[in-house]
């Protein structure tokens, strides 16, 4: 009898349930790329791959911190604000004169701030993280147009070098320098979720706080740190796009929260935390922008058939979760 | 572990909460390299007695000793730390971490800082075998059954260098192979010196592996003893308490000729009905006008069996017909249709609505059956309310108040109240008279005189033995999950056929030789 | 003395005792600053005024959290509200533009059955997915919160959809006995919502699920169906919102229309006393606090800060009402003032017996 259902159960286990929807992902991210190259010459060019990297290594960045907060079972609603308002702080800081560094360093430090004062009334006060963070959402957006109501060009030398320095082959193809901080903010991502004690508390929080808690684990020093590093993603993710776009706009990155959790989600994170990888999150935000290349190509299809697309991927990866039995508390 | 001295000491412990005394100097020893197991009924004060033990709450009194040292835990980190593990009936792990992590996460073995996974699968590995356990440690946990989640969760907790072992009614959702695996692991750990903590509901078990006995009661101990000198009517009795019987007999509600009752066409006739790892097949009819009480120890099946007669857990065997015809309880919902109605033990999490009004908690059944479509008029809604919160005096008489503010005995009455005014046929109650003052519970006693008097059929569930001898017609007699006898009550039946039933199933005497 | 003593600790902890003491605030400081704020002028047979423009203004507000505060109450949330009241906006217009006569009522009626339709029918979707599969409602209407944009912006082809309808635009604009139509058909909306839930019970059932799930399964309540139901409602009141807002400008713009109305909404039904974790709800609390939110935007607007900065104010509001609900904060407040209010002659409650 037991080792009936030991044996049951064991042939389960062989199936690496946690790593279907990462496989899914890289298999639709696959058969994307393949229509591309089957439907236009111009799809299977090395570069059209760099431009994905370049037209979203931003998300990426900001992605990769959401992936920590999903992960705990929680969510990060002023993503897209912060990155707003580290772009906007730039800007004004650097039109009003200051140092480069400087203005980095103060660009850098509001986010992670911003994320640490969230977590900690999250994890004290015992509010829901939805509620609290888009209370942080309204006051980034707020400090956006409260520091000034149009866009702020950048003329900076240092700015205008980032974004026009282009690291590439002998054939010509290349990736930003953007490109080549995302891959570093993954690197770190990956290892600190697979080799640290934070990384590991994460996932044990998402799984079961309260075993977590009686496990004595430091669950509440871990969900302030997840939102502490998710304002440190958003802030990088900020600086991104500042060099990305020269300038900072009070109503830029509206709703891109949503596009970050839909990568997420869609790159095998369970959205009640606890199972998910980095590596999934990259291909989901890879998913994302690889839609959006086709669409440009296509010519005929309009922007707002991304929005389509990725709102059926969303429920299609949410059912696939549902039915290899990964639970929903 | 005869002749070496006690690794775990408590004595005088007492510890009160607000009008209740749970513990009232309790003393209590455990030696290295023995299976202790700590019995009693419900608020007999076990779990607050481990509780006390691994620092979850202070005591108001007494000492705790450990390896010779006074010891006062503030947490359960520090008694940890300090030797004492617990390991709990929910597996207190994260299933969506693999094997190995669950044993470390916390304490993973690191180099600058990162964790070295290769050196802790194999820690992990030789953990394992200790405990005769060959699992892939990479695996994620929720993948194996709860025996083996249970087993990584010792595994864990000797670990660190545990001395005493409390293993908190481990085995309540394994079957009988996962717990003679369990029991293969204690035996091991006993043999390597470690003091282990037993508690369980299933007296086979504590039969089958403890060497020592403590039994408490209504907070008090009521004695240590070796497992081999108390027989199991023994351990029935000590547990449930002699002057239970002498309490009077409720007299002026006469037993009724049960013979009058179980004629013609039952009301509910339960064949062979049961459920995996809940309760074993059984088979119960009840009659109209009839009461058919349910006995047994806590975790015995008295609650698995009246939830499937309600439709609260689906049965996966066996049939039921309800008058007659074949049915099928598969939701609430279905069994209300046929006239069934049940109040649960767990009056707070399953029974009251705690911010809604006593009036809205009374017509919610009601209410329920009709669909919203079809408001009970408020006229109507008046005039039952008022009728039964003066039939059952529930206090405060305020229909308009929230019934969280009532006391738990109110409470009661009010879920009482909501399934009387739907005019079920049957009744279900789950420990209707736990945790209530004396007062209502002879009200509610006599209250359900009233009802099977006047035709209704109900299933009386209570750890009370006299409370069930006093009202039930018929009582059946559950054990280990299953239900070992069925007995008519008349003159012959007492409460000490009751316990020599729970004590050793049916048809046999008693006394283990 | 310790009577009137009593009675303030009634009044101030009653429910909607502060979003009712900032509303005022609110209004007097805007008196004080802008002195005409509260009068109210008769031009051309209409009702003109401050307040009469934070009751217009809030209406679609008012329709959009009062189907919020029904799917909260049963422990929901849904975020597809926005989305909702861009499609059916953009549905009911593009109707309209395709009309020979676009001032027909006929033809007016018929879009608006068309889009109402629409928004029923993802309702359900949004009620299957939660009542049905199971999907935690915060996952299960992110979906069409992300679809319903690119829906509502594939109906109108990315364009402003600009109509010329005089029956349509009086939904946003029009008047009836002086005052704005917007208000009636809020109050109306209310009035249904109200009727709905109270004359039947529908609102009991909500209040029971949202309050005590496993409890209600076992007094025979059907959950999933009710479950069903809210979201329904929600996406028919978000379906008029969005008749309402693209009425207001004449024209249907996928991208802007309902714009993180969900969030004011469920800000709206938080500070009007309906908890997150479902149970009790309150319709007039709701109102309340759309009306608080409304008058906090036209306050920033009126003194001559950006709308947009607004959002640093609502901010702070959220974060306000909901530490002062949190019971953890009201504990730690609690226990911080307790010693000095110990001497204090204690009457709690009698607290239940509980064996251990």
């Amino acid at each position: 009898m037991t080792t009936l259902s030991l044996m049951a159960t064991r042939t389960w286990s062989r199936l690496p349930r946690r790593h279907v929807p990462v496989l899914a992902t890289l298999v639709l991210l696959l058969v994307l790329y393949g229509v591309g190259v089957s439907q236009y010459r111009a799809f299977s060019n090395v570069q059209v791959v760099f431009n994905v990297f370049i037209d979203n290594g931003f998300l990426l960045v900001v992605a990769v911190g959401m992936t920590f907060v999903i992960l705990t079972g929680g969510i990060d609603l002023s993503v897209g604000s912060v990155v707003a308002m580290t772009a906007m702080v730039s800007a004004f800081l650097l039109r009003e004169g200051l140092p480069a560094a400087l203005v980095l360093l103060t660009a850098l430090l509001i986010g992670p701030t911003l994320g640490f004062l969230m977590g900690c009334v999250i994890h004290f006060f015992d509010i829901q993280p939805f509620i609290v963070t888009l209370a942080g959402m309204f006051l980034a957006r707020g400090m956006c147009t409260f520091i000034s109501g149009s866009s702020i060009p950048i003329t900076d030398g240092f700015w205008t070098r980032m974004s026009q320095e282009r690291i590439g082959d002998p054939s010509g193809n290349f990736v930003s320098i953007s490109v080549l901080v995302a891959f570093v903010v993954v690197a770190v991502a990956a290892y600190t979720l697979a080799y640290t004690r934070l990384g590991r508390n994460v996932y044990a929080i998402g799984g079961n706080p309260q075993s977590a808690l009686l496990m004595g684990l430091p669950v509440g020093r871990t969900r302030i740190a997840v939102y502490t590093i998710s304002g440190l993603c958003a802030a990088i993710g900020g600086i991104l796009l500042s060099f990305y776009t020269l300038s900072g706009a009070p109503l830029i990155a509206v709703g891109m929260e949503l596009d970050v959790i839909a990568a997420v989600v869609i790159g095998g994170t369970v959205l009640t935390g606890g199972s998910g990888y980095v590596f999934g999150t990259v291909l989901g935000v890879l998913v994302l922008g690889v839609i959006q290349t086709l669409i440009t190509f296509d010519g005929s299809l309009n922007s707002w058939w991304t929005k389509i697309v990725i709102g059926g991927l969303l429920f299609a990866f949410i059912l696939l979760q549902r039915l290899i039995g990964i639970r929903y508390k | 572990m005869t002749g070496s001295h006690p690794v775990l000491t408590m004595t005088g412990i007492s510890k009160s909460f607000p009008g209740v005394r749970a513990l009232d100097n309790v003393a209590f020893r455990l030696f290295p390299g023995e299976v202790h197991a700590l019995m009693g009924e419900n608020g007999a004060g076990k779990s607050t007695l481990i509780k006390v033990l691994t620092g979850v709450y202070g005591t108001d009194e007494g000492t705790v000793t450990l390896g010779g040292e006074q010891v006062s835990f503030t947490g359960p980190m520090q008694a940890t730390a300090a030797g004492v593990s617990t390991v709990y009936q929910e597996v207190n792990l994260c299933t969506n971490l693999s094997v190995a992590e669950n044993i470390f996460i916390g304490r993973e073995p690191r180099r600058l800082g990162a964790v070295r996974w290769s050196e802790m699968r194999r820690r992990a590995r030789s953990l394992l075998a200790r405990l005769d356990l060959d699992i892939d440690v990479n695996a994620q946990l929720g993948s194996y059954s709860l025996a083996v989640q249970q087993m990584v969760a010792i595994a864990r907790a000797i670990d660190i260098e545990a001395r005493v072992l409390v293993l908190d009614e481990p085995t309540s959702s394994l079957d009988a192979g996962e717990v003679a695996q369990l029991f293969r692991v204690m035996r091991q750990l006993r043999d390597d010196g470690i003091a282990i903590l037993f508690v369980t509901h299933f007296l086979d078990q504590v039969y089958g592996i403890a060497d020592r006995i403590t039994v408490l009661r209504n907070g008090q101990l009521v004695g240590e003893y070796a497992t081999s000198e108390l027989p199991q009517l023994g351990l029935v009795e000590k547990m449930i308490g002699k002057e239970l019987r002498v309490l009077e007999r409720l007299d002026e509600h006469p037993r009724h000729d049960p013979a009058d009752r179980a004629e013609g066409t039952p009301l509910l006739d339960a064949r062979e009905l049961g459920r995996r790892s809940a309760v074993a097949p059984f088979s119960l009819t009840i009659h109209e006008g009839e009461v058919v009480g349910l006995a047994g120890l806590l975790g015995s099946g008295r609650t698995e069996v009246a939830r499937l007669l309600f439709g609260a857990d689906r049965a996966d065997h066996g049939s039921v017909r309800v008058h007659g015809s074949p049915t099928s309880l598969r939701t609430p919902v279905a069994a209300i249709a046929r006239g069934i109605g049940f109040c649960s033990e767990n009056r707070r999490a399953e029974g009251v609505i705690a911010e809604l009004s006593v009036r809205e908690n009374i017509i919610l059944a009601l209410q329920a059956a009709r669909g919203w479509l079809r408001p009970v008029p408020r006229r109507r809604q008046d005039e039952l309310v008022e009728r039964y919160v003066r039939a059952l005096s529930i206090r405060p008489a305020d229909p308009d108040i929230p019934v969280g503010n009532l006391s738990g005995g109110n409470q009661q009455k009010v879920l009482l109240a909501r399934w009387l005014i739907t005019e079920p046929r049957l009744l279900i109650l789950d420990e209707p008279t736990r945790g209530i003052d004396i007062g209502a519970k002879t009200e509610i006693q006599r209250l359900v005189a009233q009802l099977s008097d006047g035709g209704m059929a109900v299933l009386f569930v209570s750890a009370e033995l006299e409370e069930v001898l006093r009202l039930s017609h018929r009582i059946a007699v559950m054990r280990d999950r299953e239900m070992v006898t069925q007995l008519t009550n008349d003159e012959s039946v007492d409460a000490d056929r009751i316990m020599q039933s729970i004590a050793a199933g049916a048809g046999q005497e008693g006394m283990p030789s | 003395m310790s009577n009137r003593k009593a009675g303030y600790r009634a009044l101030t902890t009653h429910r909607l005792f502060w979003p009712v003491a900032v509303l005022v605030v609110m209004l007097a400081a805007n008196t004080v600053y802008r002195p005409g704020f509260l009068s109210v002028q008769m031009r051309d047979g209409h009702l003109y005024g401050s307040l009469i423009d934070i009751l217009r203004l809030s209406a679609p507000l008012i329709l959009v959290a009062l189907g919020m505060t029904l799917v909260i109450a049963t422990g929901g949330i849904d975020l597809s509200v926005g989305s909702l009241c861009a499609i059916s906006g953009a549905i009911a217009c593009l109707h309209i533009s395709r009309q020979p006569d676009q001032n027909d009522l006929g033809g007016v009626l018929t879009a608006l059955a068309l889009g109402l339709g629409v928004a029923l029918v993802l309702g359900a979707w949004n009620g299957v997915l939660v009542a049905v599969i199971g999907i935690q409602p915060i996952i299960a209407t992110l979906i069409l919160m992300v679809a319903g944009r690119g829906l509502a912006q594939l109906i109108t082809e990315g364009q402003i959809l600009t109509i010329n309808s005089g029956p349509y635009k009086a939904i946003g604009v029009g008047h009836l006995l002086t005052l704005p139509l917007a208000i009636f058909l809020a109050l109306a909306a209310a009035t249904v919502v109200a009727v709905v839930t109270r004359r039947t019970a529908l609102g009991l059932m909500i209040e029971s699920v949202g309050g005590n799930a496993r409890a209600s399964r076992l007094a025979g309540i059907r959950s999933g169906r009710i479950t069903f139901l809210v979201y329904v409602i929600s996406a028919a009141c978000a379906a008029v919102a969005g008749f309402m807002m693209t009425a207001n400008v004449s024209s249907a713009d996928g991208n802007a229309a309902g714009l993180w109305v969900e969030l004011d909404a469920i800000l709206a039904v938080v500070i009007g006393g309906t908890s997150l974790a479902g149970g009790r709800f309150s319709l007039s609390g709701t109102i309340l606090g759309a009306l608080l939110i409304q008058t906090l935007t036209t306050t920033v607007y009126a003194m001559n800060i950006s709308p947009q900065t607004s959002l640093l104010f609502k901010a702070v509001v959220v974060i306000a009402v909901c530490l002062i609900q949190a019971p953890g904060f009201r504990a730690r407040f609690a226990r911080r003032r307790a010693p000095a209010a110990a001497p204090a002659p204690v009457s709690e409650q009698p607290k239940e017996q509980v064996p251990a």
